[in-house]
């Protein structure tokens, strides 16, 4: 019926086209102003907290594991959408009014923090104990041993299941409409409340997270790769 | 100067090391035999500090660590530095290649410079008969070559002892002699060394000494020709029967 609708309608499917191309621009503008930097400064946060939770996690400090289980539990056991919430409608109650934006990465490196901490903790769990052994046995320290030794390696392990997380945070982003962060998906809403055309607009969106996901894996495998020049 | 003081360790309720005392001379070669569990790969980890022992105390040309009081991450730093190990599984860095699995050491720990620490590994991959193997990674090794890089790693620290544990029993029998010939060179170059080993032919002709080790205790040290042909102990005569 649709399709039926433009084929019937050359006017009708001028028009679309014409919609489809004017809502390239503000789209794009959103992703490259607000998805693709809140996607990297969320995973670059993100990543931070969870090299620091999973050491937190293997500490033999009773504290550290304790503040780190709680902080992980915590996020996987709450919806990152009511997360955000939390950040950006419910703070202000207590006088913290954040940005937009900056409440967006807050949510989002808490999240990416929390889950990525179990990949990198499983990744350097699976280092042989031999590989501390070795560096301490020549005299490095422990943050020598872990900097040098342990994490290049946990890396490796842990690309694949880091890549994925990435990716997944890429379609997460979309949330932050939520949190009026004028993001790609934001933008979709827009345009589409201005023209009724839900299904065109929200479709050239989906096209667009994938085409964006696609050049992600691409990188991934290339990654993959260059890793590999050693087995071990 | 090696000297092992009334070394205790203990695994929870496992008493491993029931009191070692234990002095090598400065270039010395003492090798080390002793049934499985006698506690020979915890005395040498408890002389690199990979573990703590539960009293006793160590010291290595003159610098002490007294295990009875607590002592401090520094100290045992400093003191690893004296020695040098080498593992029964290499524990080579896989993301490394030999020249930098040698270089790491000294860029990281003892700050050399760069080109320096590059010269120093390169000669001594040579010195290991691996001088055309400098940039291959450890999976592209084999075993006797991997535990030569070992070595060079070690050696690359300048430590003031050699603590090997069991370097060839992982290897390939055709490999084990290219490791002992490095061994038996740096015993020759008047190299401390401590090792833990089951080749018979290496003790006989490169250790100064031989111990044996049961239970936690040294039960017999004497010149390896007087312990293999008329070991004073019975424990150690049955042990011997039962290796050869
Ligand atoms: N980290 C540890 N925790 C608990 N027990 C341990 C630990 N390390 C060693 N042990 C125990 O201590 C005892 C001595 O072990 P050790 O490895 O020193 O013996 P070994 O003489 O080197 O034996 P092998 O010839 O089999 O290598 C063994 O019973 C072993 O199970
Ligand atoms: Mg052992």
């Amino acid at each position: 019926m649709y399709l039926n609708s433009i084929f019937a309608d050359p006017e009708r499917t001028a028009k679309l086209i014409d919609i489809a191309k004017s809502s390239l621009q503000p789209m794009l503008e959103g992703a490259i102003m607000n998805t693709i930097p809140l996607t990297i400064l969320s995973f670059i946060f993100g990543l931070i907290l969870a090299i620091l939770t999973a050491l937190a996690r293997i500490s033999n400090v009773k504290v550290f594991r304790m503040i780190a289980r709680v902080y992980v539990s915590a996020i996987r056991g709450t919806p990152l959408l009511v997360q955000l919430f939390i950040i950006f409608y419910g703070l202000p109650n207590i006088g913290v009014t954040l940005d937009p934006f900056i409440s967006a990465v807050i949510g989002f490196s808490l999240s990416v923090g929390a889950y990525a901490s179990e990949v990198i903790r499983a990744a350097i769990l699976s280092i042989p104990k031999g590989q501390w052994e070795a560096g301490y046995s020549i005299g490095m320290s422990y943050t020598q041993t872990l900097k040098r030794i342990i994490l290049p390696q946990a890396s490796k392990v842990s690309l694949p299941p880091l890549s994925n997380t990435f990716i997944s945070l890429v379609k997460d982003t979309s949330l932050a409409s939520l949190v009026l962060v004028t993001e790609m998906f934001r933008r979709a809403q827009e345009i589409a409340a201005s023209n009724y055309e839900f299904l065109l607009v929200y479709s050239e969106a989906a096209l667009l997270y994938w085409v964006i996901c696609f050049f992600l894996s691409v990188i991934q495998g290339f990654m993959e790769k260059r890793l590999d020049r050693y087995a071990s | 100067m090696i000297l092992i003081k009334g070394l205790y360790k203990q695994f929870g309720q496992l008493e491993v090391l029931k009191g070692i005392d234990l002095n090598v001379e400065k270039g010395k070669v003492v090798v080390v035999i002793g049934p499985s569990g006698s506690g020979k790969t915890t005395m040498l980890r408890c002389l690199n500090v990979l573990e703590t022992p539960t009293k006793g105390a160590i010291s290595i040309e003159g610098q002490n660590l007294d295990f009875s009081k607590a002592v401090s991450k520094k100290n045992i730093a400093a003191f690893r530095r004296l020695t040098g190990m080498v593992f029964q599984s290499y524990n080579l860095f896989p993301h490394k290649t030999a020249l930098e699995n040698v270089m790491e050491g000294p860029i990281v720990v003892k700050k050399e410079g760069k080109e320096a620490a590059r010269k120093k590994a390169q000669a001594l991959l040579e010195k290991v008969g691996l001088g055309d193997k400098v940039d291959f990674y450890p999976a592209q090794l084999s075993g006797g070559q991997q535990q030569r890089v070992g070595i060079a790693r070690a050696l690359a620290m300048e430590p003031e002892v050699m603590l090997f544990d069991e370097p060839t029993s992982a290897l390939d029998p055709e490999l084990v002699g290219e490791v002992l010939k490095v061994m038996k060179d740096l015993a020759q170059e008047g190299m401390t060394m401590i090792v833990v080993t089951h080749e018979m032919r290496f003790a006989r002709e490169a250790a100064d000494e031989v111990i044996f080790m049961d239970q936690g205790v040294i039960v017999e040290r004497d010149k390896p020709d007087e312990i293999f042909t008329n070991p004073k102990e019975e424990r150690t005569r049955k042990f011997l029967n039962m290796i050869q």
